[in-house]
């Protein structure tokens, strides 16, 4: 029985897959307040499927990037759960979730990029083979300096229409996809660290 | 200690410590802490992004250790309690993010309380329950308050406060005062240490708020942002006059300001509502010279003081779980699992509700 969740873009979203497929899923209703919404849309997902957190085998979280309050919240709950019910906690690159579920959906079939709001007028983004396999690491940077007229699946393409015209696919993960990714082995399992892509203010003023 | 007192265990995020504390009622089990206090150094003061990722990498682990040097079980804790506010608000978070999923996977009730609370709460640790009413001076790097104290769990207005800073926390002006002086951070430790080779009365710097017309408005209030520049104009003055400047009485003379501040105006509001019992606590509470003229000046009054050691008065995980066993002790109600950080929480919301 594997909780995932994701909070690397404004939505909270989480399911619970039992081996076969999603038995239950629940997505926050207002953006943001991930401190608040989490814990008790986990709650619901576990009552609705009659599932106790025992009986959990394995936590799977969105390690982003994503805006950092955020993302620090899931992390730290999938952190924690695991610690308490002594089980694995799989980490997965957030844009791998948008990936994954856009060739599903069947969105793209070729090559294609996934971009999401990194704030700050900058977005994140990577590349995908039809597949949905990530060909690079995720960057941070200004849509201008990033922008494609290929597919693009993602907030990012809606933001910047300008530097992504060809917008496609889902805008915000959803942790069903993140679900089916880890427990059919479809996405690259990461260790649950954060993918910050950026250095605190102070630290980069520094250097 | 009797096994019927509430096994607790508490989470502190608020600032650059990271702290796991459990208490069995009013028995300290174990205090982790975990600092970033040296990746803020450079910077002069904390960083809240810094403090934040900090936070996260040492939640579990300062989590196990707590466990371990409590030699329980997670699965025995009857509750959890976290500092929901006030602080940093992307450090809250990660503390109340992994006290509710210590609550919910453990199915335990979980107690959202107020850091200041807790920093009152901790003394019970050291010195058994807390005599209601008390007044609390409390001072660090973040507040100088006065409060009164008729029911630590904040009950039909159980904390209220006095009076409070109109400018800079009193840690703060340590921090800037050392800063001056060619000292580290945190500056509180190093003036301390080094004023012990000064003199106190060398430089007459001045008391913020306690001339006449001042004591009007701003009876049991503090100010510090005056002394700061006080001390910086008096540094650059011997500086430009080509002159060395004598740092251990420089630091002994700013220090004698602070304390006699504090202290005179704790113990007038302690008089003045017939409080017998003055508690201090915070960082700032660890100073050497603010226990000593505390404890003169209060026994000519027949006043009690009470102070932690050292290492309760500094953020800790232990003070939160002590203020969260009081709330199980007195059958307070839990927070409810959307408990919200709130980083300006005023010190009358003692218990998220
Ligand atoms: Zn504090």
């Amino acid at each position: 029985m594997l909780l995932a969740f994701d909070t690397a873009s404004p939505t909270v979203t989480v399911a619970l897959h039992d081996g076969t497929g999603v038995v239950a899923a629940a997505t926050s209703e207002e953006g943001m307040r991930h401190g608040e919404q989490l814990a008790p849309l986990i709650e619901r997902v576990l009552a609705e499927a009659g599932v106790r957190p025992a009986d959990l085998t394995a936590v799977a979280v969105g390690v982003g990037p994503g805006p950092f309050t955020g993302l620090r919240v899931g992390l730290v709950t999938a952190r924690t759960l695991a610690h308490v019910l002594e089980v694995p906690v799989h980490g997965v690159c957030s844009l791998d979730a948008l990936a994954l579920q856009a060739v599903a959906d069947g969105a793209v079939t070729g090559d294609f990029v996934v971009a999401t709001d990194a704030r700050r007028k900058e977005v994140y983004l990577a590349s995908y083979d039809a597949g949905g396999t990530r060909l690079d690491e995720p960057v941070v940077d200004k849509p201008a300096v990033l922008a494609t007229s290929g597919p693009v699946v993602g907030e990012g393409a809606r933001l910047y229409p300008e530097a992504f015209p060809d917008a496609r696919g889902p805008e915000r993960p959803d942790a069903a996809w993140l679900a089916r990714g880890v427990a059919e082995g479809r996405v690259a399992v990461l260790p649950p660290e954060p993918l910050y892509l950026r250095r605190p203010d102070a630290v980069a003023r520094l250097r | 200690m009797t096994r019927d007192e509430p096994l607790v265990l508490g989470i502190e995020t608020s600032c650059d410590e990271t702290g796991v504390g459990i208490v069995r009622g009013t028995t300290l089990l174990a205090d982790a802490v975990a600092s970033s206090v040296e990746e803020h150094a450079r910077f002069g003061g904390v960083v809240p992004e810094v403090a934040s990722r900090a936070h996260l990498e040492a939640m579990v682990p300062t989590i196990q250790r707590a466990c371990d040097t409590a030699g329980v079980a997670l699965a025995d804790v009857d509750a959890i309690a976290v500092t929901h506010g006030p602080g940093l608000a992307g450090a809250l978070l990660v503390g109340v993010a992994s006290a509710k999923a210590l609550a919910l996977s453990l199915g335990k009730p979980i107690y959202g309380v107020n850091h200041l609370a807790a920093h009152v709460a901790v003394d019970q640790l050291e010195h058994g329950p807390l005599p209601e009413p008390c007044l609390a001076l409390l001072v660090s790097g973040g507040h100088s308050s006065l409060l009164r104290v008729t029911d630590i769990t904040g009950h039909a207005g159980g904390v209220a406060p006095m009076g409070a800073t109109i400018d800079d926390a009193a840690g703060e002006a340590f921090d800037k005062v050392a800063r001056l002086l060619g000292l580290p951070f945190p500056g509180g430790p190093h003036i301390d240490r080094v004023a012990r080779e000064g003199d106190k009365i060398a430089i007459d710097f001045p008391r913020g708020l306690t001339g006449r017309r001042d004591l009007e408005r701003h009876r049991f209030d503090f100010s510090f942002s005056g002394l700061k520049t006080a001390v910086a104009r008096w540094v650059e003055a011997r500086e430009r006059a080509g002159e060395p400047v004598p740092v251990a009485d420089v630091a002994a003379s700013f220090q004698e300001a602070v304390c006699d501040v504090l202290v005179r105006k704790a113990l007038d509001a302690a008089s003045a509502e017939g409080i017998e019992d003055l508690m201090i606590g915070g960082g700032v509470a660890a100073n050497s010279r603010l226990r000593a003229l505390a404890e003169e000046r209060a026994g000519k009054l027949g006043i009690r003081v009470r102070v932690p050691r050292p290492g309760l008065c500094t953020d800790n995980g232990a003070m939160v779980a002590a203020l969260g066993a009081t709330m199980v002790a007195r059958g307070r109600a839990p927070s409810p699992l959307d408990l919200p950080a709130d980083s300006s929480l005023p010190v009358t919301e003692v218990l998220a509700g």
